[in-house]
C-alpha cells in the first residue's frame, strides 16, 4: 500500500512538474528577453505577470468581455489577449521610464546602468502592486473555468496508483508550449527577431548596423512584459491570485532564467521548467506554506553554486 | 580619523544637535495622538534607513532585503516579552546581537554575489524567514502589558517619551555613520562602491570591509525594528519582513541623499508624515496609497536626481568653497629600500605559468624573471595574453598551473589584496579611479590599503603624488582629471602603498606624444629611485627608450626575451607583430 502511495506520489510529482513546469518556462521566456538578453534588470516582472493575471480575469470572469467564449474556450483565449495588452503597457513603461535607465544611455558606464534599473523597476514594483490593491482590491480572486475541478485519469499505474491530469493545467501546459514554440520561431527565423537579438545584445554595434535601437528595445520589452503575462493569464486558470502574487514568482522567475544561462531563451524555458520540477517535489516533503521558502534556497543556490551565470559578461577586462 | 573630515565632522555634530533639540521642541507642541505616532515614526525610519545607508549607500552593496534585520529586531522585543518577560531595553539589546549574528550569516554566502545579483538575493532572505514565520504559527503575536514595571517594559503613559526614545537611538546611529564616514572604514567604503576591482588592487580587504558594514548596518536595523515592535505593539510577519519594509529603507534614503549621514533624515522627515497622512485620509478609498507615494517618490528622484535630495540641493546652492586643504606635510623621502646585498638577483621570477579560458589557452607555459631595479618592457599584438598575464599575477585570476615567487615568497593562491600587501602595486589598462574621490583620497586608499596608520598614510600619499608630479591636483575630484592625469593618479596609488614591485598595465594607452614622454619621464625617475617595474605597452618607440629587456608574448607564449635591440630584430618578433607577408616582402 506504502508504495503504492509513494508511486501515486512521485508520478503526480512528475505530471504537475512538467505542466507547471513549462508555464514557467515560459515566463522565465518573458524575463530571460528583458534580463538575459537586453541585460535589464526588472524588478517588476513579477508585477507584469500579477497584470497578465488580471487582464485575463477582467476579459473572461470580471468584465465578461469574453463571456461569450464559454468556460472551455474563454480563459485560455483571455490569456493569449492579456499578451498584447500587457505588451502595450511594457512598451509604454520602455518609453517613459526603462528607457531613461538603460540602452544606450548606460551602454559602457561601469554597472551596465544595473544600480539605476534596480531602483527604477523597485519604484514601478511598488507603484503596481499598491495601486493594484487599489484598483482590484485585495480579496484573491480566480479565473473560473470548470476545468480546473477536472482531471484526467491515467492508470491504474501500479496497484491503485493513479495519475490525475488536471485539465485545465494541461490545456495551459500545451498553449504555453505552443506560444513558446512561436514566439522561437520568430525571433530565430524572421528579420524582426534577428533585429531584436542583435539590438538587445550589443546596442552600440547594432546602431551601426542600421537598427533602429529605441524602437527595437521597446519591442523586445514589450515583447517580454507580454510573454510573461500570457504565463500569468494560464497560471489564473488554476490559482488564485491578489495583487501582491508577483513577489511569489519573480525569485522564480530570476532562478530560472540565471539556471538556464543567461542570454539564451531556450535555456530559459529549461530554466523555468527545472523550477517547476523542483517545487513540485519539494511538495512530496515540505508543508505547503515552506515551497516558497524552498524555491528562495533553490534560488540561492543557483546564484552561488553557479558562477559563470553570476557575473553576466564575466571576461571583464581588468 | 581621516585626514581633512575634522572641521565637517565638527559642523555635522552640531547639526545634529540643533536638528534634534528642535525636533524635541516640535513634539512638544504635537497634541494630536496620531501625529505624535507620526513624530515617533520619523527617526524610527530614519534610523533603518541610516542602517542601510551604511551597507548600500557608502558601500554601494544595494539591499532590496534589509526587512531581514528589521524584522529580527521586531520579533526578537516581541517574543522575548511574551515568552520570557523580558525588558524590552534587554530585548532591543537582544535583537541587536541578533541582528550582527544574522548579517555575518547572511553575508557570509551572499557577498560572493555582485551587483543585481547581490540585490536580489538579499530580497530572498526576508520572505523567506516570512514564509518559516507564517509556517510556524507566528501570524500575529501582541505584546502584553507589565502594569508593575511601567520603565522597564517601557510603558509610558506620555507619548512623547516614545519620541524623545526614537531621537535618542537615532542620535546614536547617526554618530555610528559619522564615525563610518570619517574613518578609514568610510574610505574603504567608498573605494568598494565606486569600483571594487581597483580597491582591492589597492590592498583593501574588499571582503572584510563589506561584512564590516553588513554587521554595522544590521544591528542598527534590529534596534529600529525592535523599537517598532515596542510602540506598535503588535508584530505581524508581513509588517516587519514584507517588502514594503525593505523598500522603507531604499526610498526614504535615496530620496534624501544616497551615501551622505543626513540622506535618510531628510527622506524620513518628508516622506513618513506624507505618506503616513495620506494613508490615514485616504487609506479607506485608496487602501495602497502608501506604497504608490513611495513608488512614485522613488522612481522621480532615480530620474530627476539620482544622487538624491542633499546632493542636488548642496551642489546647487551650497557649492563647495574650496576643496579640503591639502595637509602642510613637507613629502617624506622615499623609504630607505633595503639595497639588497646580491643587486641584479631576481625580485621576481615567473616559473611555467599557464592559465586556460575553456579551450583558449591565454597563458601557456610562460617563464621569466625580473631584476631588482630593472625596468621589464613585455610587449606582444592584441590578445597575447599581457593582462591575463597580470591578472593572474596579482590574483585577479587563479592560475591552473606555475609558480611565481616574490623575493622567493609564492605570490600565486592569494587574494588580490594579499599579493598587494606583499609589495606589488599595478595599474590597469582601463584607468579604474575612484571618480568622485578627490586625488589625495584616491592616493590614500594605496596606503590604507598597505595597512599604514593614519598619519603614515597621509604622508606616504602626499609622496607619491610629489613623486609623480600630481602635488597640486590633490583637492580635485578624480572624474575631472585629463586621462595622462588619471594614469599618474593610479601610478601614484600604487606607489603610496611603498611596493616594491610595480605592474603597469599599458599605461601609456591613449595619450598623446607630449603626454607620453611626461609620463616616461615619472617613470625614469621612479627607475633612478630604485623602484622595480615590469610595463606591459604596445608603442614599441617608447618601450624602446624606457625598458632594459623585453619580453615579448604571443598567443599566450614566450616568443622572444633579451635586450630590446636583439628583440626586434628578432624576425619571429616581427613576424608575430607585421604577419608573414609583410616579412616575405620585405625580405624579397
Amino acid at each position: 500500500m506504502d508504495l503504492e502511495i509513494l508511486i501515486e506520489n512521485v508520478l503526480n510529482a512528475i505530471t504537475a512538474g512538467i505542466t507547471i513546469g513549462c508555464i514557467y518556462g515560459l515566463m522565465c521566456i518573458g524575463l530571460g528577453l528583458i534580463f538575459g538578453i537586453m541585460r535589464i534588470v526588472n524588478f517588476a516582472q513579477g508585477e507584469l505577470l500579477m497584470l497578465g493575471m488580471f487582464a485575463s480575469f477582467y476579459l473572461v470572469t470580471g468584465g465578461k468581455v469574453l463571456s461569450f467564449l464559454g468556460p472551455y474556450w474563454g480563459p485560455f483565449v483571455g490569456a493569449i489577449c492579456a499578451g498584447p495588452l500587457i505588451f502595450a503597457g511594457g512598451a509604454l513603461l520602455h518609453k517613459f521610464l526603462i528607457s531613461r535607465v538603460s540602452g544606450l544611455r548606460t551602454a559602457g558606464s561601469l554597472d551596465e546602468g544595473h544600480y539605476g534599473q534596480l531602483i527604477v523597476t523597485l519604484g514601478i514594483s511598488l507603484i503596481l502592486q499598491n495601486g493594484g490593491q487599489i484598483l482590484f482590491g485585495s480579496t484573491p480572486v480566480a479565473v473560473r473555468t470548470p476545468l480546473s475541478a477536472e482531471a484526467y485519469l491515467v492508470g491504474p499505474v501500479y496497484g491503485a496508483a493513479t495519475v490525475f491530469l488536471n485539465k485545465a493545467k494541461l490545456i495551459a501546459f500545451f498553449v504555453a508550449i505552443l506560444v513558446a514554440i512561436v514566439l522561437y520561431l520568430t525571433l530565430e527565423y524572421t528579420r524582426l527577431g534577428k533585429a531584436l537579438r542583435a539590438a538587445a545584445d550589443n546596442p552600440t554595434a547594432a546602431t551601426y548596423m542600421g537598427i533602429e535601437v529605441d524602437t527595437a528595445y521597446r519591442i523586445a520589452f514589450g515583447l517580454g512584459a507580454g510573454i510573461t503575462a500570457i504565463a500569468g493569464g494560464l497560471m489564473a486558470t488554476y490559482i488564485s491570485f491578489g495583487p501582491f502574487v508577483g513577489f511569489d514568482y519573480v525569485i522564480i522567475m530570476y532562478s530560472g532564467v540565471v539556471l538556464g544561462g543567461m542570454g539564451s531563451i531556450l535555456g530559459a524555458f529549461w530554466g523555468g521548467l527545472t523550477v517547476g520540477f523542483v517545487q513540485q517535489f519539494s511538495a512530496l516533503i515540505l508543508p505547503p506554506q515552506l515551497q516558497n521558502a524552498a524555491i528562495f534556497v533553490v534560488f540561492l543556490m543557483i546564484v552561488l553554486l553557479r558562477p559563470q551565470g553570476l557575473f553576466g559578461r564575466s571576461a571583464e577586462r581588468a | 580619523m581621516r585626514q581633512g573630515t575634522g572641521p565637517q565632522l565638527r559642523r555635522n555634530l552640531t547639526a545634529l544637535a540643533v536638528v534634534s533639540v528642535a525636533y524635541l521642541m516640535f513634539t512638544i507642541f504635537v497634541t494630536n495622538s496620531y501625529y505624535q505616532l507620526i513624530l515617533t515614526m520619523v527617526p524610527v525610519w530614519a534610523l533603518f534607513g541610516v542602517s542601510w545607508n551604511i551597507l548600500s549607500g557608502y558601500g554601494g552593496q544595494l539591499s532590496f532585503g534589509h526587512a531581514s534585520f528589521f524584522g529580527i529586531g521586531a520579533y526578537t522585543v516581541t517574543l522575548t516579552v511574551v515568552y520570557w518577560g523580558l525588558s524590552p531595553w534587554l530585548g532591543i539589546l537582544l535583537g541587536m546581537i541578533l541582528g550582527g549574528l544574522a548579517a555575518i550569516a547572511i553575508g557570509t554566502p551572499t557577498f560572493r554575489l555582485r551587483g543585481h545579483y547581490f540585490a536580489l538575493s538579499m530580497l530572498a532572505y526576508p520572505l523567506a524567514i516570512l514564509y518559516v514565520l507564517q509556517y510556524l504559527g507566528f501570524q500575529e503575536i501582541s505584546i502584553p502589558m507589565h502594569r508593575g514595571n511601567p520603565v522597564a517594559f517601557m510603558e509610558f503613559s506620555e507619548p512623547r517619551v516614545y519620541t524623545l526614545i526614537a531621537v535618542c537611538l537615532l542620535v546614536g546611529g547617526v554618530l555610528v555613520s559619522l564615525v563610518v564616514e570619517s574613518s578609514r572604514f568610510g574610505l574603504a567604503l567608498l573605494a568598494i562602491r565606486q569600483n571594487e576591482l581597483a580597491a582591492e588592487a589597492a590592498g583593501i580587504n574588499t571582503r572584510q570591509w563589506k561584512m564590516r558594514s553588513l554587521v554595522v548596518s544590521g544591528m542598527l536595523a534590529a534596534v529600529a525594528g525592535g523599537f517598532y515592535a515596542r510602540v506598535l505593539l503588535v508584530v505581524t510577519p508581513d509588517s516587519v519582513f514584507g517588502m514594503l519594509v525593505s523598500a522603507q529603507a531604499v526610498v526614504v534614503t535615496l530620496f534624501g541623499g544616497v551615501a551622505s549621514v543626513w540622506g535618510p533624515l531628510i527622506g524620513a522627515a518628508i516622506l513618513v508624515p506624507l505618506a503616513e497622512t495620506l494613508q490615514a485620509e485616504l487609506g479607506t478609498y485608496l487602501p495602497g496609497i502608501q506604497g504608490v507615494v513611495y513608488g512614485v517618490a522613488i522612481i522621480g528622484i532615480m530620474l530627476l536626481s539620482p544622487d538624491g535630495l542633499f546632493w542636488t540641493v548642496r551642489d546647487r546652492w551650497f557649492r563647495q568653497k574650496t576643496a579640503a586643504p591639502v595637509p602642510d606635510l613637507m613629502p617624506m623621502s622615499p623609504p630607505a629600500r633595503p639595497v639588497s646585498a646580491h643587486a641584479g638577483a631576481p625580485l621576481l621570477k615567473v616559473e611555467n605559468l599557464s592559465r586556460a579560458f575553456g579551450g583558449l589557452k591565454a597563458v601557456s607555459e610562460v617563464s621569466f624573471s625580473i631584476a631588482e631595479g630593472e625596468i621589464l618592457g613585455i610587449i606582444g599584438p592584441n590578445g597575447a595574453g599581457k593582462t591575463t598575464l597580470f591578472n593572474v599575477l596579482n590574483g585577479v585570476l587563479s592560475p591552473d598551473e606555475g609558480s611565481a615567487r616574490l623575493a622567493g615568497q609564492q605570490m600565486l593562491g592569494r587574494k588580490t589584496f594579499e599579493v598587494c600587501r606583499m609589495g606589488v602595486g599595478r595599474t590597469f589598462q582601463v584607468v579604474r579611479s575612484f571618480p568622485r574621490l578627490p586625488v589625495l583620497d584616491n592616493v590614500i586608499v594605496g596606503a590604507y590599503g598597505a595597512g599604514l596608520s593614519d598619519r603614515d598614510a597621509i604622508a606616504s600619499a602626499v609622496r607619491a603624488l610629489h613623486q609623480v608630479g600630481l602635488q597640486d591636483e590633490s583637492g580635485v575630484a578624480a572624474g575631472q582629471l585629463t586621462n595622462k592625469q588619471l594614469r599618474l593618479m593610479e601610478l601614484a596609488r600604487a606607489l603610496a602603498g611603498n611596493p616594491r614591485l610595480l605592474l603597469l598595465d599599458e599605461t601609456l594607452a591613449g595619450l598623446g606624444r607630449e603626454e607620453c614622454d611626461g609620463v616616461l619621464k615619472v617613470l625614469a625617475r621612479l627607475r633612478e629611485q630604485g623602484m622595480t617595474i615590469c610595463i606591459i605597452e604596445h608603442t614599441m618607440h617608447a618601450m624602446m627608450r624606457l625598458a632594459d629587456r623585453f619580453v615579448v608574448l604571443d598567443h599566450g607564449r614566450v616568443l622572444a626575451t633579451g635586450l630590446p635591440r636583439a628583440v626586434v630584430e628578432d624576425t619571429s618578433v616581427i613576424e608575430a607583430y607585421l604577419g608573414k607577408k609583410w616579412l616575405a616582402r620585405q625580405n624579397a
